[in-house]
């Protein structure tokens, strides 16, 4: 089930493709955390995620980090090993933290379902937005900004007009058994 | 001539394939129908060579050549358009072409 409005962001270590370990903790100094399930193969991501570099070079001043989570299965899905994460995160010069679920334990905490999917936090990391992060796939079709519109509102102290989307992406890849 | 659309509903995006399929064939041959064709495990991938969501093939050539001979999987699959941006559906034109 995914995470509830309001709820408490959940801790997590994981490898960055940084070749760091990347905490909730090291985040504490922004005002708004945004976590994105993403990955590296699924054609929503690729389309969406080039928005999500521009949306984090642009909110950066205001206090907005962006941290992309791949937690797919790389053995039913090896597009989306950390090796491919560091290759991607290259080619499309990521200005997001990009860091691997390997256990799949923070999707599991998130109650992710799709790639990409959006999780507003606020300085308190209560989640304020949950969905996607606009209404187009296509960037010149798109009528309404729900991520940053979210991000101005939680920013300015208020409460979002909309608080949870659906996802549209690629389901997560779980591990079996 | 056979259209076939081979789907797996873990991906969003065979509805909107269908559809764009569909307004192609009512322009160019209104009467030919849509065989659809529901991929549901590895096993199914591997048998139709099901390189991912959503595939379509007329008369077995796959509209997108250059992902045709991707690893069968039970995946969303990435087309390109005309202009280079990616999508999980194809082209127009690449459907419409592989009618005419």
């Amino acid at each position: 089930m995914t995470l509830a409005a309001r709820a408490v962001a959940p801790d997590f270590a994981l490898s960055g493709v940084d070749g760091s370990t990347h905490s909730l903790a090291d985040y504490a100094d922004a005002d708004v955390l945004v976590l994105v399930q993403s990955c590296n193969h699924c054609p929503y991501v690729l389309a969406w995620e080039d928005r999500l570099n521009a949306i984090q070079r642009e909110y950066a001043d205001r206090g907005v980090a962006i941290v992309a989570v791949c937690s797919n299965d790389a053995t039913t899905h090896p597009g989306d090993s950390f090796e491919n994460m560091v290759e991607h995160a290259r080619e499309k010069d990521y200005a997001i933290d990009y860091l691997h679920d390997e256990d799949q334990s923070l999707a599991r905490a998130l109650g992710s379902e799709r790639t990409p999917e959006v999780f507003v936090f606020d300085g308190e990391r209560r989640l304020r937005y949950h969905g996607a992060v606009d209404d187009d796939r296509d960037e010149h079709a798109v009528a309404t900004h729900f991520l940053r519109d979210a991000l101005d509102a939680v920013l300015a102290g208020g409460e979002p007009e909309v608080t949870d989307t659906p996802a549209v992406g690629c389901t997560v890849k779980w591990r079996e058994g | 001539m056979k259209v076939e659309l081979l789907f797996w509903r873990g991906c969003p995006s065979h509805p909107e394939a269908l559809e764009i399929l569909r307004a192609v064939l009512d322009e160019r041959r209104p009467r030919l129908p849509v065989e659809l064709v529901e991929v549901e495990t590895q096993d199914d991938a591997v048998r139709l060579a099901f390189p991912g969501s959503p595939t379509i093939r007329v008369d077995g050539r796959d509209v997108d050549d250059a992902g045709a001979s991707g690893p069968p999987s039970l995946t969303c699959r990435v087309y390109r358009l005309p202009d280079g941006r990616p999508s999980p559906v194809p082209a127009r034109e690449q459907i419409e072409e592989a009618l005419a």
